[in-house]
């Protein structure tokens, strides 16, 4: 039985919360701007909280089982987390207070773009992009500016290799450049020679993943770098990686100029179902000055016996603001609680295990499924989610079956330089005994592809819901909830 | 801590993959670079770091201590325990974006209630699944406005009294788009929806108007909004959503698009962030939205289920031809407004939206007695009013902080011309008597 709506659930004239009474005495309200109806729900408390405890049951998440899907970096949310984002000093300040008065906020802010640097070998950082495309867009927006500002205004075009992550393109339109796809070598690493052939001085910068969203290290990446530079190109990294480079090598150390972060990747800030994301941005010193305002700064420096006094500077040539406030300052409680949590050993840690997961899982099913660019991965893995001897059955089709056995998909159908993709990240938080039964289940799908590919074609069989019309879903085009009568 | 793996687990993994030892994993990063010294503090255990976050918490004052009387596009609000009980649910705060409707069928329901909600509340006909922020909303409705022209209308006229953030990040996202004229900075920044109607021309795209505005002030904009019908420019209004609870719409005047911030829907200043942007408009431009949307559907036993729907639009399957990269937005504070509107309901929005308007009005009147202060705002307003100080308003600030309240915003840091002005916000959250004390403590300043 499916959860009716919170309008079906409705009953007119419940009451679920009240406020107290009015304690001033009352004057009209404004004639002419009072609106007629007021469709709202009218339900009780318990109403509200048994039809959302309802529906979350009928989602899939980390805290309920093993979600490796490919790029999105699922580890584990400590719970520790959750509670020291809601300490009263935090969640009750607001962004406009005298700065006097917010100086635990603002230190902690000074302090994770100080680590952040330090991670990944930047020279500064800005916390305020709100997700990691986002933090694309401001890095794209510093490349173009940086360029503006030597007056070299004839570099229109942004390099991104097939092996990049999807938002990459619609981010360098919205910035105004012209996109040229780079493709990838036979071992996964961008193509040189295509490189090399559309290098010259219209090239603003290159947007590359490393690893790429084959889970490859890019063998060449030094090289990648050293060809854009020499072409006056800046070097973009794409951040949604990271996990697998901490404490393994920082991408500012490679010669990446700027760089993202997704602390909802990374950091361990959950994701919530589709955000809050938060997206900070390194960029490499000759940038620093281009960084989105405000960025936090001291403003009187201390001495042995004061603190100093943490206020917010405006960079020289800033690109502007990209959000209101700060950022999505509770992620950034989460992400420096977590990183206070490892240390540079904890770090190091992640990156190991993540990458062992990962090349563990690749050993396990390799002699079952086909791996395209099969060599030593890092935190992710592609296979094709096809198998020569059951033809009819697809990459969607293995995902769906996943289910059954209680596995949240991989990634599907990305990267599109693999054939019938399935992207696995397992993440370092999973043991052993959990990627075994994965790996198992993948191998026994495999073997019912052969023997019985209907099973997977009508999968999911044990959901709230199976395969869903979505052609139906974008021609009726319903995106509101049926209202009652009287409401 | 959170990697599981023993010793003898780490041996056998490493056997199975066929490598001697965990540094052979990576021997594709270059070894002169490889394994960096961090410059990091040591790992704390979780007891040491509740303590350090504690301390820094503990080193703010917050307007949960003090009588808050700052808003100026963040406002104190009280969230019902039944918001963070269902948000803190791992069923929803773990989970991904719904790639996968049939494991994620919770979220998706959420969030087309939330886009119900959301439409219903604005008197609009859809809405997304959520922005950023009020800021980037509104700057989504520029864009969206700039390709509905297909570039060629090049004219944004943005009301002096939109939220200064709002503007600059307009002003950011449309830096990438050639010859793009952003009007309205130059009007007196208390000017009326007229002065507005002045500026629309023939090349105009898109007028954004605030409502309540930046300054509090109320207008019914079904005039203007008709002038700039007649030019074939498109209207988006930034409205505070929790003012809905008893204003008209902007559906009811018209609007083209209606955009804002959802903080004032419980969810917690938390220093700016994270907050959550809505989008919503007319049926006729739902394909020309950014972001996500759920629809209803069914599966093939004609269950009822939810998807993501006309996704073509979105940046992972158009490319570079899509209109915004936005991927990841608010689902969990899209949660949180939508567990908190339908608990407060009919009933209890109305009454907020009241209680904020009577408590304001009521302020308003008795500092309008106080020797050396004006009210500048003439009603109507909601629930933010400017007040002309005999003194620099950062000095009053201070005063006030000595007697436990936050006061109001300093308008001379977005408008020269209002130096000496403060916006002065009044929520549920404060009494009467803080009111009175605010009111004393303001003729002290001036008499001090």
């Amino acid at each position: 039985m499916a959860e009716p709506t919170i309008y079906e659930i409705s009953s007119q004239d419940r009451i679920g919360f009240r406020f107290p009474a009015c304690d001033v005495p009352e004057t009209a309200l404004p004639e002419g701007l009072i609106r007629d109806e007021l469709p709202m729900p009218e339900v009780s408390e318990l109403d509200v909280i048994r039809h959302f405890t309802n529906l979350s049951r009928l989602n899939y998440s980390i805290d309920s089982g093993y979600y490796p899907l490919g790029s999105c970096t699922m580890k584990y949310n400590p719970k520790i987390n959750e509670e020291v984002a809601r300490l009263p000093g935090f969640a009750f300040s607001h962004p406009l207070q005298p700065v006097e008065t917010v100086q635990g906020n603002l230190a902690m802010m000074y302090e994770l773009q100080l680590w952040l640097a330090e991670i990944c070998g930047m020279a500064g950082v800005t916390l305020q992009p709100a997700a990691g495309a986002q933090g694309e867009y401001t890095g794209v927006l510093i490349i173009r500016a940086y360029h503006h500002s030597r007056g070299d205004l004839k570099r229109t075009k942004m390099l991104i290799p097939d092996s990049a992550h999807g938002t990459n393109p619609a981010t360098s339109a919205m910035s105004g450049f012209e996109v040229v796809g780079i493709t990838t070598d036979a071992t996964g690493n961008v193509d040189l020679d295509a490189l090399k052939a559309v290098l010259d001085d219209t090239v603003a910068g290159l947007m590359l993943t490393n690893p790429n969203t084959l889970g490859l290290f890019d063998q060449n990446v030094e090289e990648v770098i050293r060809l854009v530079h020499e072409a006056g190109g800046l070097v973009y990294g794409d951040g949604a990686n990271l996990n697998a480079l901490l404490g393994i090598v920082r991408p500012g150390d490679l010669g990446f100029d700027i760089m993202h972060f997704n602390l909802h990747k990374t950091f361990s800030t959950p994701h919530g179902g589709g955000g809050p994301g938060s997206g900070p941005v390194g960029v490499a010193k000759h940038l620093v000055d281009f960084l989105p305002f405000p960025l936090v700064g001291i403003i009187e420096e201390g001495d042995e016996e004061t603190p100093p006094l943490y206020g917010f500077v405006r960079p020289e040539k800033t690109i502007g603001r990209m959000k209101s406030f700060h950022g999505q300052f509770g992620m950034m409680v989460r992400a420096y609680n977590y990183i206070s949590m490892h240390g540079p050993d904890g770090l190091r840690d992640i990156a190991e295990s993540a990458v062992l997961n990962a090349n563990y899982l690749l050993a396990r099913l390799r002699n079952t499924y086909n791996v395209p660019f099969d060599r030593i991965c890092m935190h992710e893995f592609v296979m094709e989610g096809h198998l020569d001897d059951a033809p009819d059955v697809h990459a969607l089709d293995i995902a769906k079956r996943l289910m059954d056995y209680d596995f949240h998909p991989p990634t599907n159908y990305f990267p599109l330089i693999v054939h019938e993709a399935l992207m696995i990240e397992p993440t370092e938080t999973e043991n052993k005994q959990t990627l075994d039964r994965f790996a198992d289940v993948l191998i026994k799908i495999a073997e019912e592809a052969r023997t019985n590919p209907d099973l997977l074609h009508t999968a999911p069989h044990h959901t709230p819901v199976g395969r869903l019309d979505e052609v139906r879903a974008a021609k009726e085009l319903v995106l509101c909830c049926w209202l009652p009568d009287k409401i | 801590m959170f990697t599981p793996h023993t010793d003898s687990e780490r041996e056998e993994m490493l056997r199975v993959i066929g490598v001697r030892k965990l540094d052979d994993l990576f021997a594709d990063v270059p070894i002169k670079l490889r394994f960096p010294n961090l410059e990091l503090p040591p790992a704390f255990t979780e007891i040491e770091a509740r303590m350090q976050m504690e301390e820094l918490a503990g080193a703010n004052e917050t307007a949960h201590d003090l009588a808050c009387f700052l808003g100026a596009g963040a406002y104190y609000h009280y969230t019902p325990a039944a918001v963070d009980a269902i948000i803190r649910r791992g069923e929803f705060l773990t989970a991904y974006t719904p790639y996968q409707p049939e494991v994620s069928q919770g979220t998706l329901q959420a969030v087309f209630e939330f886009q119900s909600l959301i439409a219903n509340l604005t008197g609009m006909d859809v809405s997304n699944a959520s922005h950023y922020d009020g800021a980037t909303a509104t700057a989504e409705a520029a864009v969206m406005a700039y390709h509905h022209f297909r570039g060629k209308r090049t004219r944004f006229i943005l009301s002096p009294s939109l939220n200064p953030q709002y503007r600059e990040v307009v002003k950011t996202y449309m830096g990438g788009y050639e010859n793009i004229n952003l009007a309205g900075e130059n009007l007196d920044p208390l000017c009326q929806p007229d002065d507005l109607a002045s500026l629309l021309d023939d090349n105009t795209a898109l007028l954004i108007v605030q409502y309540p505005d930046f300054f509090g002030r109320i207008f019914d904009f079904t005039a203007l909004i008709e002038k700039a019908h007649q030019f074939g420019a498109l209207v988006a209004v930034a409205v505070n959503p929790m003012s809905l609870g008893v204003l008209k719409t902007p559906g009811a005047m018209g609007a083209d698009i209606a955009v804002g911030e959802g903080q004032s829907l419980g969810l917690p200043l938390s220093f700016g962030g994270p907050y959550l942007g809505f989008f919503a408009t007319k049926k006729e431009y739902v394909r020309k939205i950014a972001g996500r949307l759920v629809g209803e559907t069914a599966d093939a036993e004609g269950r009822r289920g939810y998807v993501l729907t006309l996704t073509a639009r979105e940046q992972h399957i158009r490319r570079e031809k899509a209109t915004s990269n936005i991927c990841t937005n608010q689902g969990l504070m899209a949660l949180a407004t939508t567990v908190y509107m339908s608990l407060l309901g009919k009933h209890g929005l109305k009454q907020l939206a009241n209680l904020c308007y009577q408590k304001a009005h009521y302020a308003a009147e008795q500092i309008s007695k106080l020797d050396g202060y004006s009210v500048v705002s003439q009603r109507p307003f909601f629930h933010e009013f400017v007040v002309k100080c005999p003194k620099p308003v950062d000095e009053i600030n201070w005063h006030l902080l000595d007697h436990d309240i936050l006061g109001g915003y300093d308008l001379g840091q977005d408008y020269p011309s209002l130096a000496g002005h403060m916006l002065i916000a009044v929520t549920e959250m404060v009494s009467k008597d803080e009111i009175d004390a605010l009111c004393e403590a303001l003729e002290e300043v001036n008499n001090g």
